[in-house]
């Protein structure tokens, strides 16, 4: 009973700090709000105004209803260049795709003699190449396919393949991209915000003053945590309610209270790690330099930007470690699955678990850390 | 023109926000003496000398110093050579982390003295303030006494005609405050035209000065020399004669202080220390003290600045584990752990430790919830503690914007609140002034007498030391004697205490050589053929660069931090898709349906499931994540297939993760295309399935189009943007946090010397970086720079200029460190890490993203790197990125100096 006392008049101490911080309450606005919105709907499409260049040395119809199959959004109006600019165009990035079509290629298609159709692609812009390529042939094939069923080449082949997504089955990409987008604030601002905290206390000496009164290191640090957490958590019910079902329309196909919850679970690991990194950094500027190793990698490799299951083997049981992996796990299966709790209770384990980790390696460095600052 | 003063004041009038600090001041500084501003805390000794300064901005009224209007900026500029300002608090304006030297030659570097001139003042400096054996120290390291004393060299090395010193001895111990006078009047000797403004609550001390001015309340007293004051109001001395000019509500109403004395109190000693130790490291901070308190007795420590007094209280209050010997607090051993202790104890520290952003009443409340006093008496509590101390006007004031002695009196309010048995106080009446502290003691003399409260205080003040039960006098960790005032106040002939003091240590110091006299320190003209403001730059940069260097746990986490997120984004962000959950849904089990599925199976990229039954089995599984990818073939799939009737597979697809569906999608094309046409030449139909056109994809640049060589350019890209950027607004933010920034305001340098100065170190180390970051893609990772090497270098320094410089803006606009973290890192890192071309060229995004990624430095450098790299682009096709680069740091560099205010407001 005292211990929640206590831990509730330290959060009240920490709100009022906060309060009077108006770049701090500005910052967690922008990013939960236009940052969010920015940063989710930017993306735009899997693929998305890719460039494609034409070398038409054909100039058939054929040639031209290839061309006429890209269009926007996810092309740019198709460009047409000459064979001896192609290197040129690559090297200055004008262009991603280069497509080859040989001189007689309608010809040779007539004729089922199975000509080659280059495409050239610029392999530094990665996704767009692995995913443009995918795209461009299947467009190609297809048109193909329907230029020679005009022409009785070849009969329709009966075997049909029927992809489905499910879930999200237009592919809109905005409804990843905002679950890794908060996903990401969530992070960074907990960890900042709580970890900072901490920091300012042992700067100005307050730290000490509060472990000569009759309060617990557990106590010191729930409070912070529950105060950060609560103001993020606030910032998170408003970035998801208005901004993503909102302004970028994207469905909740689960529990929003299952997700809200799962979410607070994660801001108590994600706290955690604020106060371990603020026990460890002995300076402001260290904290910032830690704090950029301990975030890049929750945000980079949590599965949002990319999947887990390609990273290499020796890396996933360390991404395992990080609580963003299993929010991500978690927070697709409820929004977009459609999950419940039966589905997701292990990774809200696992989040907790690693969260009461890593406070209980904070509290153990705490006092030590306290004596030596 | 010369009036006889060195400066006036007009009708000068001071606001923060709502607090008025002066009002309405009109004063006249004589020139050529030794002028004392005396006066309580908060009554705006500081603000009229951070106005004397040009530090602060004046609001209203007019100031001229040194015949000159300090609201014109061409006239602050002449004269800030002519001024030096020595702000309030230790050491406040020196670079703690630099040495001795480093210190004084930064600002001889400043006011540009050549190498050998800088030589010669610094070693005459030091060793006229017997510095000259700590020359390499850290000026962090150094007791309070030499702070203040490297404090006063900094100041004189350009040889100031007006020296303003803010309470340059509070907090400082009685020897050093000796020592500390002696050097003003040598200096003063030494250059008699130089006029010295000093403010100061040590009324003692008002004695020295030609003149004073009294201030209470914003405004001016009274005016003159010390015996004119005394005069005036016809006191013996002059801390009769201050009190008596106050508004008769402020005077002290009660007779002189006295002590009653202790009566014997039953039971064992209240606190007892047994050879009680700390070191840390080498160096031992504290060493065999011993010492037994009563109930209810006052229990001075004395001794000079660093001595041990911080340590062995912190070690008493269980902050600090003792490395040997143990201590006793009401017959319990101290334990870090007992909170029950903790209960009985109220403890003060030496620096202000509440929160500066409560309210003196949300302070008091705070610690009255935290003590859990009922809740009944906590609004009469708070109440009475507000009268008590005089705080009832600050009630609903921030505490961090009071002057320090109101703030010490809310320490010990918030001390008390819990009405403890013993209190644990560490210099709390450091900065207070004598009305106050008088007061204080009252407070002290009754919890001791009427509550028996133990108390235990550590101070500078003589005349408080005296009011002491017994005092020990402490020295470089060891306890040199151990007695009742009045006893060491006669001990060995001496004539007071103080006098005992002074003996003591200087007898544990042993022999101190003689002093040389300061003299021919003759003004000489900047030495330096280089123009004063390149000068100025270079010393800043110069002392930046040092610093950097002190902090080498910073440098390495730079680098290897660097390092280590290099290796895990080349390696962990990856388009190959593997260990993709593939299940069969077979409700055909023909050859057929089998050859199909074999072409999943026997893929790296998909990892193989038990097989899916029934479509509601299906559903939950992949809500499960147990299975991405289902392909469902329907029964009969076998026999159409062989007669070509025609039929459909399916191929379900998770949806949820929008990159792996895209992937999985393309993988299902392929291997149905691949089943079609093996299928066509295996049943020797070749029409069936014949593909008609053979499509060619080339990657060019990464043939093999892996992950690799396209991160390994990309990465240093975002990591030279992050990096650079926190590490500049840090530092800037920091001179603020810290007061350093007052070496800005108050020197010549410009806004540009300043935060260019500030920026080079960081270019150098953040292109050090990069060199670290290309050698790793080049060496470790194999991925060959068959570009120009020169163009990227360039690039990188144009680069680095332009991260640095978002820096130096974000440290512009915000006050405190943890707002530079904190606003870098979430405005920075996603147009960084999204929208500068890392998975998506920045031409493909959209909206605000798309002029956010175009308006990014990141975005050009990315290409470039990964042009000079992959695709080995030269010096011309690499210019007009370099020229694009180079555009950002002025334009940033013009901003940040274009919101930089040169004054306080």
């Amino acid at each position: 009973m005292r211990s929640i006392a206590n831990i509730f008049w330290l959060a009240i101490k920490e709100f009022r700090s906060l309060w009077r911080d108006a770049i701090l309450l500005l910052l967690v606005i922008y990013s939960f709000g236009p940052g969010m919105y920015i940063e989710s709907s930017g993306g735009g499409d899997m693929l998305n105004k890719a460039s494609v260049t034409f070398v038409d040395e054909d100039r058939s119809a054929l040639s031209r209803a290839l061309q006429n199959a890209l269009f926007p959004p996810r092309y740019l109006p198709p460009q047409e260049a000459t064979a001896t600019d192609i290197d040129r165009m690559m090297d200055w990035g004008e262009t991603t795709f280069v497509v080859v079509i040989p001189r007689g290629f309608e010809a040779d298609v007539r004729a089922g003699r199975m000509p080659s159709l280059q495409i050239n692609i610029d392999a530094t812009k990665t996704q767009a190449a692995a995913i443009g390529t995918g795209y461009l042939t299947a467009t190609f094939n297809e048109e193909i396919a329907r230029f020679a069923a005009r022409q009785d080449i070849v009969q329709a082949s009966p075997l049909d393949l029927v992809l489905r997504r499910s879930f999200n089955p237009a592919g809109n990409m905005v409804w990843i991209s905002s679950i890794s987008g908060l996903l990401n604030q969530l992070s960074m601002l907990t960890i900042v915000l709580t970890g900072a905290a901490l920091i300012r206390e042992r700067e100005h000496g307050t730290i000490e003053h509060l472990m000569v009164m009759p309060l617990t290191a557990v106590e010191i640090a729930l409070g912070k945590i529950v105060a950060n957490g609560l103001v993020i958590f606030v910032a998170f019910v408003f970035s998801l309610f208005i901004v993503v079902k909102g302004a970028l329309d994207v469905p909740i196909a689960g529990s929003e209270g299952l997700l809200l919850a799962g979410t607070a679970v994660y801001l108590f690991a994600a706290a955690s790690i604020g106060v371990l990194l603020g026990i460890v950094a002995r300076t402001m500027a260290q904290f910032a330099l830690l704090i950029m190793l301990v975030i890049m990698p929750i945000m980079i490799l949590s599965g949002g930007m990319s999947s887990i299951e390609s990273q290499p083997i020796w890396l996933q049981p360390i991404t395992w470690l990080l609580p963003s992996r299993h929010y991500m796990d978690f927070a697709t299966a409820i929004a977009y699955r459609g999950a419940d709790f039966s589905i997701v209770w292990i990774e809200f384990l696992w989040t907790f678990l690693l969260g009461a980790a890593f406070l209980a390696i904070s509290l153990l460095l705490f006092r030590r850390s306290v004596a030596g600052g | 023109m010369d009036t006889g003063n060195i400066a006036s004041v007009r009708g000068v009038s001071h606001v923060y926000g709502k607090v008025s600090a002066l009002e309405e001041v009109t004063l006249d500084l004589p020139a050529g003496q030794m002028l004392g501003l005396i006066g309580p805390d908060g009554v705006g000794k500081s603000t009229l000398l951070g106005l004397l300064s040009g530090a602060r901005k004046i609001q209203s009224g007019t100031v001229s110093v040194l015949d000159g209007d300090m609201a014109g900026k061409a006239h602050r500029e002449a004269v800030f050579s002519r001024i030096a300002y020595m702000p309030q608090g230790l050491g406040k304006n020196l670079y703690q982390e630099l040495s001795v030297f480093e210190n004084l030659d930064f600002f001889g570097r400043l006011f540009g003295h050549d190498g050998p001139e800088r030589q010669r003042r610094i070693s005459r400096l030091a060793k006229a303030t017997g510095l000259d054996p700590f020359l390499s120290r850290p000026a962090g390291k150094l007791s309070g006494g030499m702070k203040q004393k490297l404090g006063l060299c900094c100041s004189l090395i350009h040889d100031p005609d007006f020296l303003i010193l803010d309470e340059p001895t509070t907090g400082v111990d009685p020897l050093s405050r000796g020592q500390f006078w002696e050097l003003i009047d040598d200096i003063r000797a030494d250059r008699p035209g130089m006029s010295v403004i000093v403010s100061t609550a040590y009324m003692e001390e008002a004695e020295r000065f030609d003149w004073l001015a009294a201030m209470d309340a914003g405004h001016i007293l009274a005016t003159g020399t010390p015996d004119d004051l005394r005069q005036k109001t016809g006191k013996d001395t002059l801390e009769e004669a201050f009190v008596s000019l106050l508004p008769a509500d402020k005077q002290r109403q009660s007779a002189p202080l006295d002590v009653p004395p202790l009566k014997a109190q039953e039971g064992g000693p209240a606190i007892v220390a047994r050879n009680l130790t700390r070191r840390f490291g080498d160096f031992t901070a504290v060493r065999d003290v011993n010492f037994a308190i009563r109930r209810g007795e006052i229990f001075g420590f004395l001794g000079s600045n660093g001595c041990g007094k911080t340590t062995t209280m912190k070690m008493l209050t269980g902050l600090l584990p003792a490395s040997e010997g143990e201590a006793w607090l009401f017959g319990k051993k101290t334990d870090a752990n007992n909170i029950e202790t903790r209960r009985r104890v109220g403890f003060m520290s030496q620096n202000f430790s509440l929160y500066g952003e409560l309210t003196v009443r949300q302070n008091l409340d705070l610690h009255a919830r935290l003590f859990h006093l009922p809740r009944a008496t906590i609004a009469p509590r708070i109440a009475e503690l507000l009268a008590d101390f005089d705080l009832g006007p600050y009630a609903d004031a921030f505490s961090g914007d009071l002057p320090l002695g109101l703030r010490q009196r809310l320490s010990l309010a918030c001390a008390i609140i819990h009405s403890p048995d013993m209190l644990i106080l560490d210099e709390p009446t450091s900065g207070v002034d004598p009305v106050a502290r008088d007061e204080f003691w009252d407070l002290l003399v009754g919890l001791s007498r009427r509550d028996l409260v133990t108390i235990f205080i550590s101070t500078h003040f003589m005349n408080e030391a005296m009011r002491c039960d017994r005092i020990s006098l402490m020295h470089a960790g060891k306890v040199l004697v151990y007695d009742t005032p009045q006893n060491l106040a006669q001990e060995g002939g001496s004539s007071s205490l103080n006098e005992t003091f002074i003996r003591y240590i200087q007898e544990a110091i042993g022999d101190t050589p003689a002093v040389p006299a300061l003299t021919g320190m003759a003004a000489a003209k900047p030495t330096r053929q280089r123009s004063p403001g390149m000068t100025r730059l270079l010393a800043v940069s110069r002392r930046e660069m040092l610093e950097v260097m002190r902090d080498p746990i910073r440098l390495a986490f730079a680098f290897l931090g660097s390092m280590l997120l290099m290796l895990l984004f080349a390696y962990g962000i990856s388009t190959d898709t593997t260990g993709v959950k593939f299940a069969a849904f077979d409700q055909d089990r023909t050859p057929e349906s089998r050859a199909y599925l074999a072409n999943f199976e026997g893929s790296t990229s998909f990892v193989e499931m038990p097989e899916v039954t029934t479509e509601d089995e299906l559903r939950r599984r992949m809500v499960a994540n147990e299975v991405a990818l289902a392909i469902e073939i329907p029964a009969g799939f076998g026999r159409a297939v062989t007669t070509g009737q025609p039929t459909s597979v399916a191929a379900w697809i998770d949806g949820a993760n929008t990159f792996g569906a895209s992937y999985i999608e393309g993988y299902v094309q392929g291997a149905h295309g691949s089943f079609m046409a093996n299928r066509a030449t295996a049943a020797g139909l070749a029409g069936m399935a014949q593909p008609v056109v053979n499509i060619e994809p080339r990657y060019r640049y990464n043939p093999s189009f892996e992950s690799l060589p396209s991160m390994a350019p990309s990465v240093p890209a975002i990591l030279l943007m992050l990096f650079p950027a926190i590490l500049m607004a840090v530092s800037v933010s920091r001179e603020r946090e810290v007061g350093t920034i007052t070496n800005f305001y108050v020197t010549p340098t410009s806004k540009v010397e300043f935060l260019l100065g500030k920026q080079l170190p960081y270019i150098a180390v953040g292109f050090a970086n990069w060199l670290i970051l290309t050698g790793m893609a080049v060496f470790l990772f194999g991925v060959p720079l068959k570009g120009s090497a020169l163009a990227l270098a360039l690039g990188a320094v144009a680069y680095v200029a332009a991260s640095t410089g978002f820096g130096l803006i974000i440290a512009v606009f915000v006050r405190s460190q943890v707002a530079a973290v904190f606003a870098t890192m979430v405005l920075a890192m996603m147009p960084t890490v999204q929208f500068s071309g890392l998975t998506q060229p920045v031409s493909t995004l959209e909206g605000v993203a798309r002029i956010m990624g175009q308006m990014w430095p990141t975005n050009y450098f990315m290409q470039m790197s990964v042009g000079a790299f992959n695709k080995g682009l030269g010096f011309l096709q690499l210019g007009p990125n370099i020229l694009l680069l180079a555009l950002f740091a002025p334009v940033f560099l013009a901003i940040a100096v274009l919101f930089l205010k040169k004054q306080e407001a």
